[in-house]
């Protein structure tokens, strides 16, 4: 797979930690909600670094749109977030991974469950359902520490007025006065009460934190949910 | 080459470059990448089996695998996300063990896991010493979200070939490719060529 040059068009903070980059790829070949993207850094003495980055834009938007999170001891990250801007360039390959991505041709109901940064390749997915008028029902369950952590919040606020669509919000650690979403971490019985039920076979997809994606796929399964209907994306050190 | 601005990069001194493939970086944690839930499967139930192309399928129990040969395994490991780790203590047992005495025409081996997993590697990549079942890591038994009960050990490929709760292997005469190799990651997977993509 080759090595592209895009030209950052835009860099939009989304939040203290996160920002979204909107390139301009020559050549791209198009993605599939849910793929990312090996980005590559190279300093002047011909060092290099390479990570992957999860797509945030669906299929249909103009631009393609990497969404990172700056982690505290992140080489790349810091880079991109802190120190890139628009008309620099970016050195990218993809799109990579065909199973955690959805279209319309694989039905629902969709069942999204994001912790943190994992909201970024369902929100792929979400926009792509949007755009293409899909009538396949979908409901998102997003966690975050504080309101001012969740990524893409008005923009899905405002998704929540499209037909068919259903977005709940828990914040794990501090919650504005009259929050009327989830008020904790993921569990069980949170799963249970915004999941669709195990006999409509929804398709779940789980993107987060290692324990976030665990605590949930597990809960998923105990709840009586096929465990092959369930994708799963990991990021993060375990801290074993 | 293209060089990107305002980029310097923080070497990590405390890593011999001669042990990091080109394209990765050291990390001393342990990520987990898994596409589904984590399975959970009772000992008892437990076997490994070899299959195929071999005059009798073999099978062990999970105390027929404890009463083999263990070894102890240190190794460096490479993952296609980037990270790699050095220096990882395992316990297992060698593939070379499992497969003693087998005659077979196979040239390839399938790798099956519980969860439906599955990933291929030339027999000879597994065998004379460079693979391994191990059921142990860092001293304890290996976590199920590391693959626990026991996964595939060949750290000289990428870690997805290193299947997790790997059930057994099927000896085969054709090349059959597994769960990722057919979402368009590179049949063999040589971190050391950055063979990580299909045309890599």
């Amino acid at each position: 797979m080759n090595w592209s040059i895009g030209s950052v068009a835009e860099v939009l903070a989304e939040t203290d930690r996160t920002a979204s980059i909107a390139l301009t790829v020559p050549g791209w070949p198009g993605h599939r909600a849910g793929q990312h993207v090996d980005v590559r850094l190279t300093a002047e003495d011909g060092y290099q670094a390479q990570r992957s980055y999860s797509i945030a834009s669906a299929p249909e938007d103009d631009s393609l749109v990497l969404t990172v999170e700056r982690l505290d001891d992140g080489e790349v990250s810091s880079y991109l977030v802190g120190e890139l801007h628009a008309g620099d360039e970016l050195e990218l390959r993809g799109p990579i991974g065909g199973y955690f991505v959805w279209d319309g041709s694989l039905g629902g109901p969709l069942m999204l469950i994001g912790g943190g940064s994992g909201i970024v390749p369902l929100r792929a997915m979400l926009r792509h359902r949007i755009a293409q008028s899909s009538t396949v029902p979908v409901r998102l369950l997003y966690s975050g520490r504080t309101l001012a952590d969740l990524i893409y919040h008005d923009e899905l606020l405002a998704a929540m007025r499209e037909p068919g669509v259903d977005i709940r919000f828990t914040l794990t650690r501090e919650r504005p006065a009259g929050w009327d979403g989830y008020d904790r971490r993921i569990d069980p019985e949170l799963i249970a009460d915004a999941a669709w039920a195990p006999a409509d076979r929804p398709l779940v997809y789980v993107c987060g934190p290692t324990a976030f994606v665990e605590v949930a796929a597990d809960a998923l399964v105990s709840l009586g949910h096929e465990p092959g209907r369930i994708r799963t994306e990991r990021f993060g050190p375990t801290g074993r | 080459m293209h060089i990107s601005r305002g980029f310097h990069g923080r070497r990590r001194a405390a890593a011999d470059p001669a042990r990091v493939p080109p394209g990765q970086h050291v990390t001393s944690d342990f990520p987990v990448l898994s596409a589904g839930p984590t399975p959970r499967v009772s000992l008892d139930d437990w076997t490994f089996s070899v299959r195929g192309q071999l005059d009798e399928p073999r099978s062990w129990s999970w105390a027929e695998l404890q009463a083999l040969p263990r070894e102890d395994i240190t190794v460096d490991i490479h993952c296609v996300t980037k990270w790699s780790k050095l220096d990882t203590d395992w316990a297992g047992v060698s593939l070379d063990t499992l497969l003693e005495g087998v005659e077979t025409a196979a040239e390839h081996v399938l790798a099956y896991c519980d969860g439906g997993y599955t990933t291929n590697l030339p027999l000879e990549d597994v065998t004379g010493g460079r693979a391994w079942l191990a059921y142990g890591y860092g001293g304890d038994p290996l976590d199920p979200e590391h693959g626990g009960p026991v996964r595939l050990l060949v750290p000289h490929l990428y870690f997805w070939k290193s299947a997790k709760w790997v059930r057994g292997i099927e000896l085969r005469l054709d090349d059959e490719p597994g769960f990722w190799e057919g979402y368009g990651y590179h049949n063999y997977g040589d971190p050391w060529r950055e063979q990580r993509y299909a045309g890599d």
